[in-house]
């Protein structure tokens, strides 16, 4: 006899936290994807093309990126410490991988990549990355500041559950976002603070509606704890300038509010007039310390020029917090034990690279600059191409890895995406993949459209730059045939 | 000027009142004392690698060569490199276009998950679907991630063994659930009640709890049991009687050291009962690299199978498991390996089977030497570690020093296992940390320390215990 028929898991019981989100970049597009490969393998004939072109997901080394092979060396050894006892390692790898690896090895429990390392990450790779960091900015840096986690989304995550209490806490977030925070903070159950970013402006950030957003939200009675900026932006690519910084370190600083910044994309920066400064490096500059203003900062290995996604491994640096803070923190962390060592390792030569006067440090210089170089070309030719369509324009992308262009969708494909009942930035992106085999994320992906702040009817793609020069060259064509095929179709015949 | 950003008492507040005590106070002054200069074992968490068990040879080489693949093109690789290891470091990177650097499916690589449900075919002799295994970054977050899809509100329960893995306290307070204990018997070797099992579900019921899932943890971590065939059956009628999801934590299936109640899955028995239990009974199954004989903790790889779970939930599921985007990679080759490890014939093979041997051989003699130890021990007893990789021993404190703790702030077992800690550098996690009966006092060791410094460990031990009982025997007996 059943007590009480409702209570095992089905989709009704189920956490409606985890029914309210979604995260389009692995969400319809892609799922469509998957169906439409599984229908090319059966029926190679079957579309106008061969094969799909992936630009929805920053995924470098599955569209042809190469690890970097210092990175990779050091890696492989870690993994395989008995062959640094044997000679014939030197003639596999180089010999400032041998040292470098050896020197990783000897801090490991156990001098092994295999156990659980502490839960906030080895002692000597957390050194690493403050020396890095304080490298970077000209700041000091404290490893005891530093959690190494499993990709910077871990750390956000962790970051949130922390910091929201119910849904009466607010965290301020950009629209349009990269949709791990609206999602993380629904899992959470807190409330999503959106402030627009201005298109018009090259994606900037205008002070006077973050302003804006915080009143409104206290008025309602929200409690906001933290604004999260992402530098450079996803998907919107855009940097900010040094001035926008100062205004958000005085805002935050003045409001009390917790900077969580997002800084994932540091290495990818495609302007001259344009430079990566981190948000610490900015309020320190402005002479304030951890005393007057809290900062989490987010690094990743997955962007940047070394691409390893796949490895999850990442940093958050926490300036501000009091010890119980950072106390009550590693305990959260210590419930799934420690992050994993492949990420921390990778996490600590990324801020801890080959220097001038390594022998590996000319190969290394040559692989990184080859993949900047193309990522810069790859930026530019996407970004000329997408601005010669017809009613398509693109803001300059300055750093990051996407483009997002705003696509002025004729009245007709409005009414044909309203009539199947989807969004018309799905309609259009849906066909993009049908009709030419490019998959990219729709812009409400991005909820880009603030309920409160409607800016009515623009819709956008997220593309990114990731597949290799010569697939650009390959889907650039297809894609100027493809836009002009669905304008005509749809074209306002008034 | 504004206050500043974050205070402790703006936390959480389930973070400020979770506990993982694997990793608490216990660790933490080890921690301490190891920095000033004192020779530490630790004993607190299962850490093969980190006690001098060494890796398995083919799976290291395996991963190895993935991570460089510009190996695979050296002429000089098949010097070092065994050619079956070369030809499976192929076959992974195969499956995995992109490489170890690339983000993969987010349930993980679907090679990977096949090879995960062959395994489990041949385990159980029943088929299994790769779309219904998730890979996950260790098991700890897949079960992290099933308890938040589970849990709405504080008023949603989950039966937990006590003792138990605090994973699964810490997890439901994260979450905002409740905790409903169900008693393991230590006088009948640690085995489940289910008379006490019903009775903590009506009591639960009674204060409006809804009891959503059954935590089984087999064999049992602190305990060590194995359940038999029949206590599975036993679970399996009472989740489908009350309409509990059973989440079988599985992880230590292959560390058995008797052979009476040798390992069989939840899922194997539930198909066994055939009927419509087979088809309705929800079980989420979860398994890791970091324990059996492979030790790789820090590789962190993990998965979960998916029994009768509805389409639509699994959509739910995946949609969790998407917004971290990803597992690990090398963590999935290392399960595809252990689900998929060299055969008779291979050229690894006789190695391999060898290495895996000679640890399971020596943690089943680890096994006798702690609990035998342990019970050598005055006040102290110890149920033998039939499985998993710990001993948790019954330290029967005397009321002089249950006494002399209390009026210390410390909880008696904690105070027992500091001063363990103090004189003998033995670092241990207090019984408090998994739960226990009231008033009974215990503490969880790993036999994992390696087997030649097991005699001097114990007797270290037997020296501490007997002089800590001498010091606060209650006289009033004498």
């Amino acid at each position: 006899m059943s007590y009480n028929k409702t209570a095992s898991i089905t989709a009704e019981t189920i956490n409606p936290r985890v029914k309210t989100f979604n995260y389009e970049p692995c969400g319809e597009i892609a799922k469509h994807a998957e169906r439409l490969e599984e229908e090319l393998k059966k029926n190679p004939g079957s579309r106008p093309f061969q094969e799909i072109i992936y630009c929805n997901l920053g995924n470098p080394q599955a569209l042809g990126q190469l690890p970097i092979t210092f990175f990779r060396e050091v890696l492989s050894l870690c993994d395989n410490p008995t062959l640094l006892e044997r000679d014939e390692a030197s003639m596999l790898f180089s010999p400032c991988a041998i040292k470098r690896a050896r020197k990783i090895i000897e801090a490991m429990p156990g001098r092994d990549s295999g156990p659980y390392t502490p839960s906030q990450g080895i002692k000597s790779l957390r050194e690493s990355v403050a020396d890095g960091i304080a490298g970077r900015d000209g700041y000091p840096s404290r490893p005891e500041d530093i959690f190494l986690t499993d990709g910077a989304s871990s750390a956000i995550n962790l970051t949130l559950q922390m910091l929201i209490r119910s849904d009466e806490d607010g965290i301020l977030c950009p629209l349009p976002e990269y949709p791990l925070y609206s999602a993380s903070i629904i899992l959470h159950g807190g409330t999503m603070i959106p402030y627009n970013l201005s298109e018009d402006g090259d994606w900037g950030l205008e002070i006077f509606e973050v302003k804006r957003c915080l009143e409104e939200a206290r008025i309602s009675g929200l409690t906001v704890r933290a604004m999260v900026v992402i530098n450079p932006g996803n998907p919107t690519g855009q940097v900010l300038s040094i001035t926008n910084q100062e205004e958000i370190v005085e805002f935050c600083r003045k409001e009390g509010l917790v900077i969580l910044a997002d800084e994932v994309y540091q290495d990818n920066i495609y302007v001259e007039n344009k430079k990566f400064n981190s948000f610490k490096k900015v309020a320190r500059s402005l002479g304030y310390n951890a005393n007057d203003i809290s900062i989490v900062s987010y690094h990743s290995v997955s962007m940047g020029y070394s691409g390893e996604c796949g490895r999850r491994g990442g940093y958050m640096e926490i300036c501000g917090f009091g010890e119980d803070v950072i106390g009550a923190i590693c305990k959260v962390a210590s419930v799934t034990l420690c992050p994993n060592i492949g990420g921390q390792i990778l996490t600590s030569l990324v801020m801890d690279r080959p220097k001038i006067g390594d022998d590996c440090f000319e190969r290394f210089l040559a692989e990184k600059d080859n993949i900047q170089s193309s990522l810069v070309k790859r930026a530019k030719t996407l970004e000329e191409a997408f601005n010669s369509l017809e009613g398509v324009t693109c803001n300059k992308i300055e750093g990051a890895i996407y483009l997002f262009p705003r696509i002025h969708l004729p009245a007709a494909a409005i009414k044909a995406a309203k009539t199947e009942g989807i969004s018309p930035d799905i309609f259009y992106a849906c066909r993009l993949l049908d009709d030419a085999g490019i998959a990219v994320v729709p812009g409400s992906g991005f909820h880009q459209i603030s309920g409160r702040n409607m800016v009515a009817g623009t819709w956008h793609i997220r593309c990114t730059i990731l597949p290799g020069e010569d697939k650009i060259n390959e889907m650039i064509p297809r894609l100027k045939a493809f836009h002009e095929a669905f304008m005509n179709e749809f074209r306002d015949r008034s | 000027m504004g206050r500043k950003g974050l205070d402790y008492e703006d936390l959480n507040e389930n973070v400020k009142k979770v506990q993982y005590a694997v990793r608490g106070e216990l660790y933490l002054r080890a921690s301490e004392l190891q920095k000033e200069g004192k020779r530490i074992i630790f004993t607190n968490v299962g850490n093969p690698h980190a006690l001098g068990q060494k890796p398995l040879t083919f799976p290291r080489q395996v991963v190895a060569l993935c991570q460089a693949p510009f190996l695979l093109d050296d002429p000089n690789v098949g010097l070092i490199f065994p050619a079956d290891a070369i030809a499976r470091a192929k076959h992974y990177l195969a499956m995995a276009p992109g490489g170890l650097g690339a983000y993969s499916d987010s349930r993980g690589i679907p090679g990977v998950r096949k090879e995960v449900a062959e395994f489990i075919q041949r385990r159980d002799g029943y088929p299994s679907d790769p779309e219904l295994i998730y890979l996950t970054d260790g098991a700890s977050k897949g079960v992290m991630q099933m308890l938040n899809a589970i849990i709405r509100n504080d008023r949603d329960g989950i039966l937990v063994p006590v003792p138990q893995y605090p994973l699964y306290s810490a997890a439901i307070s994260l979450f905002g659930g409740s905790l409903v204990p169900y008693y393991l018997d230590e006088e009948a070797n640690w085995g489940l009640d289910l008379v006490n099992t019903r009775q903590s579900v009506a009591a639960a019921r009674s204060n409006g709890i809804t009891v959503r899932a059954m935590v089984i943890i087999n064999p049992g971590n602190p305990t060590g049991q194995c359940l038999s065939e029949a206590n599975l059956r036993e679970i399996l009628n009472f989740c489908y009687q009350e309409n509990l999801v059973l989440l079988a934590d599985e992880v230590y299936q292959q560390n058995v050291y008797q052979d009476e109640r040798p390992f069989i899955s939840a899922r194997k028995v539930l198909f066994d009962m055939g009927g419509p239990i087979s088809r309705e009974v929800q079980l989420i199954s979860f398994h890791t690299v970091s324990k059996g004989y492979w030790g790789e903790c820090g590789q962190r790889g993990g998965y979960f199978e998916m029994t009768n779970i509805p389409p639509k939930t699994v959509d739910e599921i995946y949609k969790v498991a998407s917004i971290a985007l990803s597992p690990n990679v090398p963590g999935q080759i290392f399960m595809g390996l252990m689900m998929n490890p060299p055969k008779p014939g291979d050229i690894s093979y006789l190695k391999f089977a060898t290495e895996s041997k000679s640890i399971l051989d020596s943690l089943r003699r680890r096994a006798q030497i702690m609990t035998d130890g342990f019970n050598s021990c005055r006040n102290v007893v110890c149920n033998f570690t039939e499985g998993a990789m710990y001993s948790f021993p019954q330290i029967r404190l005397p009321q002089r020093a249950m006494d002399t703790a209390r009026s210390a702030g410390k909880e008696p077992d904690v105070f027992y296992c500091l001063k363990l800690l103090e004189a003998t550098g033995i670092s241990t996690v207090p019984g408090s940390g998994f739960g226990q009966k009231e008033g009974v006092f215990h503490l969880r060791t790993t036999i994992l320390p390696a087997e030649e410094d097991m005699p001097a460990i114990m007797s270290s031990f037997k020296k501490f215990n007997d002089s800590f009982m001498e010091q606060y025997q209650d006289y009033s007996k004498l």
